[in-house]
């Protein structure tokens, strides 16, 4: 029987993990999507050689903590106004790279005038935008992209769209704004899926090197512990339901 | 001899931020305060200094790109009047949980509600009794003057800077819309992205090879730790109240009877001095420079001197509770204040003195 | 020496621009000056005013409720503040439009008939400026060179050329002031 460490020798190593991506243990919930776009946000950061001069600003929400993870200088901003502190940073400091990393509570309800506005004055950042139809963080509430009849605590016999509305396609409006240069919608529940969400990151910063205006990435995402199912079953969940509301692909690329 | 120009308050507060090196504005309009930044975009400094200057989509993004830029080390600023400083006050317990310096200008107007666009002094409790949620404090400073207006935005930074903590100027619809003659500093650079690192290895200017990342936040999971940081925000808080109170005395000397007032009332009041003494009454006045810290040992200084105090605010009395905690009934302290955009006057407030604690 | 003055009249009509002159023409004769504008949507189309004053010593409040001079352009204006000037002070009226005269016997009065010599001057820009120069002849407080700097500091450069013509409305206005009271004992 080998042992462990001939197997972890440098050379039988065909994957190792950007130094960029820091070793803390994260604090999300096992199948969760935030880890996976946290990793590929590191790695393009670091790909692009970008690390001393990008700037993340986190959100309110489960991804609060990110600035535990990537190992780049942070801002963390009250819920929804990522859009706005972006703004300023990248306005003060127009060299270096910034990006907000947001929610669908963030990004889409309670940030909505930022998002709008951010994106309307084609501010030259990039967005990232995980949305995963729940409020995660305080416990699994209705968020502004629940889809009709998906159940959450504050909707428990589902979203009644008489009631609370439609769920809302923020990634599609923002994609009218002339500011926006590149608007597109990802997923990372497959391996496949996880390689195109990292190419689109990647040009959404290559965007703002290019001083292009308002890249938005939209991540499709499951919240096993908040839809109140296995990581297996927020996957197909995920992808019966949140995929033909939510489809797929590049809306904007300009 | 440098140039005397006769400007607005509101005026002021911009040519002042321009001069002395402002990297940022982010305002969004609202009376009786719309000329800073009308002034500043006429100026358009982003041509001479590089100052940014941003209308931004309300004062809630408007505090938050200050956020953004304090962030950064940069010297950033917003103004506002009343309603729009309610907008602010995430914002600003936000700014002091993640102790960064900036400056806020209120220029206020009465409320509550939409209230009115005329001046008032009653934001005074929201400004130095918190405002927003949690254990903080704004320094801050009340000008009484056009030349105030534009002297205390350097003030403001400097202390701002040095505690690592959001500071408020705050004035009144008397001072933002009224002219008098100023003279305004020389132009300073702004600072260099290498002065910035240098002196705020906080600010997160992208992390340095080898060096520890940056993180501006405010968020604490554990309560023991929520507790040790505000033991230190007190600390610091404590030691603004040791070093940094600034106040005026006038006519105190042989005073009997003092008023306690700031910004356009500590005008009026003056006026109301010379009216006073021309009856034989001798009046005197402590006008708070700094609101907070607030000048509580001069207060008690003078209630050993003084037969009453009467503190002259436009608001329905908000000052005169910090004043009567510093007496501590020591001698009588009386509320005298027209309110609701209402100013009183210079007679008036004479008769409110007489009235209220001369007996007459 | 100490002068405080209040200005009134209809928005439009100059009164705060006036008042900023004055107060410029003060700054350049070295005195202490504050101009305290009424503002708002009272502004656009309703009454307007502003107090200045002038004085050798700091300026304590800049806001008055009784005044060494009014000068006074509408009816609402005269009906307003003929109260708040002082026992022995000044008040100085535009005619035009005014049906309820002036009354208090405690204080000197002048009419200035502006709005009509502006007409006759086809130049009702420089309304204003016959008003002050109405003014300045009763209360000589400021040498006329500096009310021409106070000019040149309060107009933008693109209206420079437009000087010439205010000096001559102010004298204008120093011709036709008339008086109607004047001499009283406070």
């Amino acid at each position: 029987m080998a042992d462990s460490n001939t197997i972890i020798a440098p050379e039988n190593l065909v994957y190792k993990k950007t130094d960029l991506l820091l070793d803390n243990v994260m604090h999300y919930c096992p199948g969760c999507s935030h880890g996976t776009v946290h990793k590929l946000i590191a790695e393009v950061i670091d790909e692009m050689g970008l690390q001393e001069s990008t700037i993340g600003i986190a959100p309110v929400g489960c991804s609060v903590l990110a600035y535990n993870y990537i190992d780049i200088d942070w801002q963390e901003a009250a819920h929804g106004r990522a859009p706005a502190l972006a703004t300023a940073v990248k306005r003060l400091m127009p060299d270096k790279v910034v990006f907000s990393y947001q929610g669908d509570g963030d990004l889409a309800a309670i940030g909505t005038a930022e998002t709008i506005h951010a994106c309307n004055r084609g501010e030259n950042i990039v967005m990232v935008f995980i949305n995963n139809g729940i409020y995660g963080m305080t416990g699994g509430q209705m968020a502004p992209t629940t889809l009709p009849g998906m159940p959450a605590s504050t909707c428990p016999t589902g979203r009644d769209v008489v009631r609370d509305g439609n769920p809302l396609k923020i990634t599609e409006l923002l994609a009218q704004l002339p500011g926006t240069c590149f608007v597109t919608r990802h997923s990372v529940h497959t391996p496949g899926n996880v390689r195109k969400t990292k190419k689109a990151l990647r040009k959404a910063f290559e965007n703002q090197l290019a001083n292009k205006g308002t890249s938005l990435v939209e991540v499709v995402s499951t919240c096993s512990s908040g839809w109140k199912m296995t990581p297996v079953q927020a996957n197909k969940w995920m992808e019966e339901n949140m995929l033909p509301y939510y489809p797929l692909g590049d809306i904007k690329d300009e | 001899m440098r140039e005397l120009k006769l400007m607005k308050g509101n005026e002021a507060i911009a040519e002042a931020a321009i001069r002395c090196g402002v990297d940022g504005y982010f305002g969004y309009p609202i009376t009786p305060q719309s000329e800073i930044m009308e002034t500043l975009m006429a100026e358009a400094p982003w041509n001479t200094t590089g100052m940014v200057v941003l209308q931004a989509e309300s004062e809630i993004a408007s505090i938050n790109m200050v956020y953004g830029g304090a962030g950064c080390g940069k010297r950033v600023m917003t103004s506002s009047s009343s309603p729009g400083i309610s907008l602010m006050q995430e914002g600003l317990t936000y700014l002091a949980g993640s102790e960064l310096p900036c400056v806020v200008v209120n220029v206020v107007r009465g409320g509550p509600g939409l209230g009115t666009i005329q001046p008032a002094q009653s934001d005074y409790f929201q400004t130095v009794k918190g405002g927003g949620h949690g254990d903080y404090k704004l320094i801050t400073l009340a000008p009484a003057s056009v030349q105030e207006m534009a002297d205390f935005v350097e003030v403001a930074f400097d202390l701002a800077f040095k505690y690592r903590n959001p500071a408020m100027i705050l004035s009144d619809g008397v001072i933002g819309q009224m002219m008098e003659k100023v003279e305004l500093g020389e132009q300073k650079p702004r600072w260099t992205m290498e002065y910035i690192e240098k002196n705020h290895p906080w600010a997160t200017t992208g992390k340095k090879k080898g060096k520890e990342r940056r993180v501006i936040t405010s968020v604490q999971l554990e309560s023991s730790a929520q507790e040790e940081f505000n033991h230190k925000l007190q600390a610091k808080y404590r030691q603004i109240e040791k070093d940094e109170v600034l106040y005026e005395k006038i006519m105190c000397d042989d005073a009997e009877y003092l008023f306690v007032a700031y910004g356009s009332s500590a005008r009026i009041c003056q006026k109301a001095i010379e009216l006073a003494r021309n009856k034989g009454i001798k009046a005197g006045m402590l006008r708070p420079i700094t609101l907070y810290p607030f000048p509580i040992q001069q207060l008690q200084e003078l209630a050993k001197q003084v037969k009453g105090m009467l503190s002259v605010e436009m608001s329905a009395g908000q000052m005169v509770e910090d004043v009567r905690l510093a007496v501590n009934g020591k001698i009588p302290v009386e509320h005298y204040g027209r309110f609701g955009g209402s100013v009183h006057s210079p007679s008036e407030v004479v008769e409110a003195l007489e009235q209220k604690l001369i007996g007459g | 020496m100490k002068e405080e003055i209040i200005i009134a009249g209809f928005g439009g009509q100059g009164v705060l621009s006036m008042g900023k002159i004055l107060a410029y023409s003060g700054v350049m004769q070295d005195m202490e000056v504050s101009w305290m504008p009424s503002y708002g949507p009272e502004m656009r189309g309703g009454t307007a005013n502003v107090t200045v004053i002038l004085s050798k010593e700091r300026i304590s409040s800049p806001i008055l409720h009784e005044f060494d001079t009014a000068i006074i352009l509408n009816q609402q204006s005269l009906d307003k503040f003929e109260s708040q000037v002082k026992p022995g002070g000044t008040l100085i009226y535009d005619g035009n439009g005014i049906t309820h005269h002036p009354s208090r016997k405690d204080i000197n009065i002048y009419r200035i008939d502006a709005t009509e010599e502006a007409a006759k001057m086809r130049s009702s820009k420089t309304f204003n400026m016959i008003v002050l120069g109405g003014y300045l002849k009763i209360k000589p407080l400021v040498e006329i060179e500096n009310v021409i700097k106070g000019l040149k500091k309060s107009l933008p450069d693109r209206h420079h050329h437009l000087i010439p013509m205010n000096q001559k409305a102010i004298e204008r206005g120093m011709g036709i002031v008339q008086t109607l009271q004047e001499k009283v004992q406070a």
